[in-house]
């Protein structure tokens, strides 16, 4: 077999690989699956930005 | 309050990163690097009308092709570890990289593809010129490549031309030339490429040594030699200067990346640089203790790279971490107050909004932008998470700088005997030159550890911890696709050695 054939089918096979089953079955996009809608994906990372803030205001507010 | 964040995924996902970019990096400075010497091969060709120098330009051709066949794509993997494992960051960055990795994929990903099938199936099909032209334009579309990339990655350490919408949670682009002219891409991409010019002529001096060390291809390999040496030479006289310019930048946007790979922790005028030393891996930051187990430093040359000035102070860990009012250096505990008083106005700002109580909202925001410049900060739980690991970042740097040192003694040697026509009896330095491919490889990847570990613990220097960056995923999750990801690109990087091996031992055309 010649090296050109060989390469092609390294090609060929690493595409199936990365795109059939990798992107396929394990890497979703986390955001856009989970959410329909922009705006709920910028409310979610907004709040996951502010957790630390609301972690403080609760502890503050289990201490009083 | 990094303690909220589940660490295990978050290393996870960095080792998977790493991983992915490192076996990435293979790949792709050999592709940049060695297009270039192939045109020069390839313009004698046209000028000589020599068999021999055809013979030869087809035969480096023909390893970079099977290099590019393998690498191709390896880099969109990263692409999706990006919306999968570090999600808030994709989103949050989503504005500012669109346009480059666009521009990226339409402009120069085309251009040097189309290029490429002539360059590579063009022989005795195209007009002798327009083939050179095409061989030309595959060095110059591959690293145009580049360039959109580095862009992208210089944006993360120094996150200029860009406002954060309180609203949608992304970082805006406001000035595309700023983002583009950012001092760090401009180092970054200079250093790169000619570093990767290096390493392509590290790449065909160990191969053509392997081949006058077997005396086989004797005229091929010297010819080889005498181009990649001179070539490396003056890729290494570049590297060099390069490297000094970005360490410089380093030093003004990024003083704890510096301060780290010089294992600087208490910060001194006049501040020497470190020509060999062991880090003392039980020093921790703000103790007494020597940061060194043994060390030999050039007086004044720190403070020369990092400031073009020999008496000039340069801010050691403490002074970032602590603070340091006689030079007006603010500590890393001071930005962490201010960082946490961004992060509750975003907050109130959030909630005003959706209250729909204006006043409220336009107040949080005055004092939000007041400290959104150390936004990143407010996640920290105390100071000392904004040191970088130091002793990894310290040995990284130092092995680049030495192998950077080293290649062009290298170059110098092989160009010497080159000249005076007694290189193959120089089997010491053939022998030597085996190897020097590998030693490539790894000061690129120690440089690419100095970059990217140096900026810890930032995905976004002083806006965004990589704790902070991740999706809220499991770390089993991570675990399955690194060790995937560790399966495929082990199986590619055989079939690279195995195919490359294969070439190398049939070896150029032979008139």
């Amino acid at each position: 077999m010649t090296v050109g054939k060989t390469l092609w089918k390294v090609i060929f096979i690493k595409l199936i690989i990365m795109f059939g089953v990798l992107k396929l079955f394990f890497f979703h996009d986390f955001l856009g699956t989970k959410f329909n809608t922009d705006e709920q994906r910028a409310d979610y990372v907004l709040s996951e930005l502010t957790m630390s803030v609301q972690m403080h205001n609760s502890s503050q507010g289990g201490e009083r | 309050m990094i303690e909220n964040f589940d660490l295990t995924m978050v290393n996870w996902a960095r080792a998977q990163f790493a991983l992915t970019a490192l076996y990435h990096w293979i790949f792709v400075p050999l592709t940049l690097g060695i297009t270039w010497i192939i045109a020069f091969y390839h313009t004698i060709y046209v000028k000589t009308g020599s068999e021999e120098w055809k013979n030869l330009t087809k035969f480096w051709m023909k390893l970079f092709g099977i290099n590019f066949a393998i690498g191709v794509a390896t880099g969109i993997i990263l692409e999706f570890e990006f919306g999968t494992n570090w999600s808030n960051y994709s989103w949050m960055v989503g504005d500012i990289f669109g346009a480059p990795l666009a521009i990226e994929g339409i402009f120069a990903f085309f251009l040097e593809a189309t290029f490429f099938a002539v360059m590579f199936f063009g022989w005795n099909r195209v007009s002798k010129r327009f083939h050179l032209f095409s061989t030309w334009m595959v060095a110059v579309g591959s690293n145009l490549s580049a360039v959109w990339i580095l862009i992208a990655n210089a944006w993360m350490q120094h996150p200029v031309g860009q406002a954060f919408n309180p609203d949608t949670a992304r970082f805006e682009m406001q000035n595309f030339a700023e983002v583009v002219f950012n001092p760090i891409a401009v180092s970054k991409f200079t250093h790169t490429t000619s570093a990767s010019m290096l390493f392509a002529s590290l790449f065909i001096i160990s191969i053509s040594s392997f081949y006058l060390l077997k005396g086989r291809h004797v005229l091929m390999a010297r010819r080889s030699i005498m181009i990649a040496a001179v070539f490396g030479l003056l890729a290494s006289a570049f590297v060099g200067f390069t490297g000094d310019e970005a360490a410089y930048e380093v030093a003004q946007q990024q003083p704890m990346k510096l301060a780290a790979f010089e294992g600087l922790y208490k910060g001194e005028t006049g501040a020497g640089i470190v020509a060999l030393g062991m880090i003392n891996s039980k020093k921790q930051v703000g103790d007494d203790q020597d940061g060194f187990n043994f060390e030999i430093r050039l007086p004044g040359l720190l403070s020369l790279l990092a400031n073009r000035s020999l008496s000039s102070f340069v801010p050691g860990i403490d002074d970032l971490v602590y603070g340091n009012k006689e030079q007006g250096i603010m500590g890393a505990g001071e930005k962490m107050e201010k960082g946490k008083v961004a992060l509750a106005q975003l907050d109130t700002y959030k909630k005003a909004k959706k209250s729909g109580d204006e006043i409220a909202a336009a107040a949080a925001l005055s004092v939000f932008n007041a400290n959104k410049d150390y936004l990143g900060y407010g996640f920290l739980e105390k100071p000392e998470d904004a040191v970088p690991p130091v002793a990894m970042s310290f040995n990284a740097f130092h092995i680049m700088v030495a192998l950077g040192t080293l290649f062009p003694l290298v170059f110098l040697a092989f160009l010497y005997f080159s000249i005076k026509g007694s290189l193959q009896q120089q089997r010491w330095l053939l022998g030597g030159g085996t190897i020097m491919f590998f030693l490539g490889l790894i000061a690129h990847w120690a440089g690419w550890i100095v970059a990217e570990v140096g900026r810890q613990p930032w995905a976004i220097q002083d806006l965004l911890p990589v704790t902070v960056a991740r999706s809220n995923l499991t770390a089993g999750t991570v675990q399955t696709t690194f060790f995937m990801f560790l399966i495929l690109f082990t199986a590619l990087l055989i079939a690279e050695i195995s195919i490359m091996a294969r070439q190398i031992s049939i070896g150029p055309k032979e008139n």
